[in-house]
């Protein structure tokens, strides 16, 4: 495999060059503990690839010998593990991506350390693989995390597993310990639905079936690593699909050209094919399918191409071409496998968005159903996901979306779930079904609507949103304001945190996931009064941006009115006027907003009341100024 | 039954797909051009992503005044030859003090023309995703960069904001200020690059071919002559020799080897017999093992 050694290289480049164009490309990731020589593995394969360069081995003698743990010997593992961090503390933290290739292919190795803690990062590595390398130590046999890599391997849909029994020169290259060992394997791996496995018995520090047939294994008539590697069919599943292709961008250099750009995610296409634009459902015919090499018979999945109809309509980013004649289904609540991979725990009712495809929603989640145990598989009861936790649940999006199954399709059912305020990526998702629930529920066309409700009522309804900490003021403005309100002779009603936790919301404790369906619910009763004519008053404490941004979304824009009562903690804290400050403070009641849960105060409130240097009476005719100026009334 | 894609086709179809999303997802965007090989292939990639249409966004170079007078050469033809918009951005602070690699050290020239000027230039253009070139297997702190990196509103890589990248779903959003380099290279190693630039007949500049040129040697590193800023310690005489160069920088920082190769299959046939990786020509590399690292936290690539 080494170039150094290749006959062919040295006298005929030409030739050479043209075998190396037509390389196959195999993406694998490599699954194992910390001690299985996982990362002496992946060393052994670039330093035998002759990948391992003079400078950069100039650089292994001597951190072999500083920070070494083969006794001065090189340490391979030393030439994969990558940021200073990381080194001090001696555990590779984030999937690190390493590259060798022989003479007949290239590989994209995705290298994840396999502590419990680095699941989000082992899901990471193996979305993208087309096979997974499952390190066991012969000295151990099957242990816990073995089959937590199995059950993630298996659940990111990866078909084709090769067991490394790792470190047989320490048990005397024992055909009877790799004998045990590939067969308690083989019948866990039938438990979970992985069935094409290939054991190979080597030692990775000595070299053993790495590359060539090991003489300490002579019982062992498999193939070497390499050579799996190297012959194992890469069954692109995505090719044998149906036609499916995300739409990227739309090409439209000058007004005679539009077409639309993607990379095709299943089947192939060819100019003269009935297409169907989902989710809107339009059909229209291929015209071409244009590349800047030139316009393509026919092309495949894992091509990026662009493509024109024949018809004029209406296709945009986030769009999925389909073959018509088996397109995608259509749905916006669906089950799922969630994997969190967020520090904040997942908020179920939280508005999060979703990337799928090329298309950005807008997410909801619900409660988990359960979540798996990744180490005993077990099914256990749960009310939200830690990071690195994985669920079964139900979740809406705004819009519909085209998907096929995670198990059909990884790209048109793989999606991840992205915070709308941080927004970075905190989960991963594989959607399974949809749920029949959003076909059966139909809205009921309502004859007499809002509109109505408020012309008899001679106003213009609105929430005014009072938020701020505990003993802050709320509610004692908000009285102020509805009585106000009530003496011009407007139609109010208040809705009062702790009045609606005696009724409505009593099941609700004040655990971060808790609060988030407490305003939830609120604010779609708040909605309902909008719908019914009335000006809400909401006096809530109300402590996250995105649930208040939850409530403004749901209404126009100038229905919603927030006022920020702002009160310094001290302050708050100092008048205790329900005695809940001093509880908090002896920890006779937790989770308490300001001391042992946050408040994020607003960014922009339509109102900013201080109140250190306003009483109730003024604020109340700060908030009524604020619905006059909002045209809600006269 | 379908033809399988060889891994060169999957490599162009993976990096056209990255360079799509980040041009539907980005308000500015911005292609950093070095006028190297990297460079060269990403540019052709760019050309083949968006035709019919041009590349939606323009070139930028953000010049040290010392790069090979061949460079400047080749990036106007480039320019012309592909109609892009061509910025250059020289750093002024640099341009008043002198800066240079001789009386400055190589650290202080790299960082002042290229990491401050780079992230003067993404701050004046007001860009928010920057196309760069770089690839995972150039380095060790290189193989867990994310291929959307993002950086602070300082620049800053902070290890903890890179995102998990699954499937190729990529998420694109920013905070305020928050902007990000995209590395459409990421999963291409250098004999991917020349092997498809050989394929596609992609333009290079010259340098990387074999020919006689003056040269100066210094602490075992050939040291090309190319123009008369360049002062010659006492007794030294700039001598012919053939040579090329695997990597492109400020002329005084990038040594030279010594080859026949004249043709790019010669080139890589050196290239895949030879036994010292490609980054060993890039003088700023060699302080520390993780210099790379602590150069990226600073916002150099």
């Amino acid at each position: 495999m080494a170039h150094a050694h290749d006959d062919l290289l040295a006298n005929d480049i030409e030739a050479y060059l043209h075998a190396h164009e037509h390389k196959s490309l195999l993406r694998f990731i490599t699954c194992g503990s910390v001690d299985d020589g996982k990362s002496t593995l992946i060393g052994r394969l670039l330093y035998e690839s002759k990948l391992v360069f003079e400078d950069h081995l100039a650089a292994l003698e001597a951190d072999s010998k500083k920070v070494g743990t083969q006794g001065g010997e090189l340490d391979f593992a030393l030439l994969v593990d990558g940021l200073a961090a990381e080194r001090e503390q001696g555990i590779t933290i984030d999937v690190a991506y390493r590259f060798f290739s022989t003479e007949v292919r290239k590989f994209v190795v995705a290298d994840t350390p396999g502590h419990e803690q680095y699941t989000r990062n082992m899901v990471t590595g193996a979305s993208t693989a087309d096979l997974a390398v499952i390190l066991i130590d012969a000295r151990k046999g099957v242990l816990t995390q073995t089959r937590r890599h199995s059950y993630l391997v298996s659940l990111l849909g990866i078909r084709r597993v090769v067991v490394a029994i790792n470190k047989l020169d320490i048990v005397d290259y024992s055909q009877d310990v790799y004998d045990t060992i590939e067969a308690d394997y083989r019948a866990f791996a039938a438990q979970i639905g992985l069935d094409d496995i290939t054991c190979i018995p080597m030692s990775a520090l000595r070299g053993d079936n790495i590359i060539d047939p090991s003489p300490n294994t002579p019982w062992y008539t498999g193939p070497t690593l390499i050579q799996h590697l190297e012959t194992v069919p890469i069954d692109d599943l995505a090719a044998s699909q149906s036609f499916r292709m995300p739409v990227q961008w739309v090409n439209r250099p000058d007004l005679d050209f539009r077409g639309f750009s993607g990379r095709i995610v299943g089947g192939t296409v060819q100019p003269g094919m009935a297409v169907r634009v989902l989710p809107s459902g339009q059909t229209s015919t291929v015209a071409r399918v244009v590349t800047f090499d030139g316009d393509l018979t026919s092309a495949e999945a894992g091509q990026s191409v662009t493509i024109t109809l024949t018809d004029e309509i209406d296709v945009s980013r986030g769009d999925v071409l389909a073959a018509a004649s088996s397109p995608p289904a259509v749905a916006d609540q669906f089950e799922a496998h969630i994997v969190w991979m967020g520090e904040q725990e997942m908020l179920p009712g939280r508005p999060y968005l979703m990337k799928v495809g090329t298309r950005t929603v807008g997410l909801s989640i619900a409660h988990p159903k359960y979540r798996v145990d990744v180490n005993t598989l077990e099914h256990i009861a749960a009310k939200t996901l830690h990071l690195n936790e994985i669920g079964i649940c139900n979740i809406n999006l705004d819009r519909p979306i085209a998907f096929d199954a995670y198990a059909d399709n990884r790209e048109m059912g793989g999606f991840i779930i992205i915070d709308r305020m941080t927004n970075s990526t905190v989960g991963a998702g594989l959607l399974h079904f949809a749920l029949r629930r959003a076909d059966n529920v139909h809205w009921q066309a309502i004859e007499v609507g809002t509109e109505a409700h408020s012309t008899l009522k001679g106003q213009r309804p609105a929430v005014v949103w009072f938020t701020g900490l505990s003993g802050a003021g709320k509610s004692a403005i908000a009285n102020v304001v509805e009585r106000k309100l009530h003496a011009l002779g407007r139609h109010t009603y208040l809705l009062d945190g702790d009045n609606v936790r005696h009724g409505l919301n009593k099941d609700l404790g004040f655990t971060d996931a808790d609060r988030v369906e407490n305003i939830r619910r609120v604010a779609e009763v708040s909605k309902l009064m909008v719908d019914a004519g009335l000006l809400v008053l909401v006096s809530f404490i109300s402590p996250f941006r995105a649930e208040r941004r939850m409530a403004r979304e749901m209404l126009d824009a100038d229905e919603f009115i927030e006022v920020f009562v702002d009160t310094p903690l001290a302050v708050a804290e100092q008048r205790d006027v329900k005695g809940l400050y001093q509880k908090a403070r002896s920890g006779q009641l937790a989770n308490f907003t300001g001391i042992d849960s946050p408040y994020e105060p607003p960014e922009h409130p339509e109102v900013h009341i201080d109140t250190t240097s306003l009483s109730a009476e003024e604020a109340a005719d700060q908030v009524i100024e604020a619905l006059r100026a909002a045209g809600r009334i006269p | 039954m379908t033809k399988s894609l060889t891994h060169l086709q999957r490599l162009e179809a993976e990096s056209i797909h990255i360079m799509r999303e980040a041009v539907a997802e980005s308000e500015r965007p911005v292609m950093l051009y070095s006028v190297g090989k990297d460079s060269g292939c990403m540019l052709h990639l760019a050309r083949k992503a968006f035709y019919p249409s041009k590349p939606p966004f323009p070139l930028l170079h953000v010049d040290t005044t010392w790069k090979f007078r061949e460079m400047y050469e080749f990036r106007e033809r480039m320019v012309r030859e592909s109609g892009m918009d061509l910025l250059v951005y020289q750093n002024e602070e640099c341009l008043r003090l002198g800066i240079n690699p001789f009386e400055h050290g190589s650290a202080m020239h790299t960082d002042m023309w290229k990491t401050e000027g780079l992230k003067q230039a993404l701050d004046h253009y007001g860009f928010d995703a920057a196309f760069g070139g770089a690839r995972r297997d150039e380095e060790k702190s290189r193989a867990k960069e994310r291929v959307f990196s993002i950086r602070s509103a300082q620049h800053r890589w902070d290890p903890k904001l890179q995102r998990p990248e699954l499937w190729s779903l990529y998420n694109v959003r920013r905070n305020v200020g928050e902007t990000m380099r995209v590395f459409p290279l990421s999963n291409w190693t250098e004999l991917d690059v020349w092997q498809y630039i050989h394929l596609e007949q992609i333009p290079i500049v010259p340098l990387y071919l074999s020919a006689p040129r003056p040269v100066v040697e210094r602490s075992g590193t050939l040291i090309m002559v190319d123009d008369d800023r360049m002062p010659l310690e006492p007794g030294e005489v700039p001598e012919m020799r053939s040579i090329r160069f695997r990597t492109l920088g400020c002329y005084p920082l990038t040594g030279a080897v010594e080859s026949t190769a004249t043709t790019l299959p010669e080139v890589i046939q050196e290239m895949l017999l030879t036994t010292t990786s490609e980054r060993q020509g890039r003088m700023i590399d060699h302080d520390s093992s993780a210099s790379m690292e602590k150069k990226k936290q600073e916002g150099y690539f």
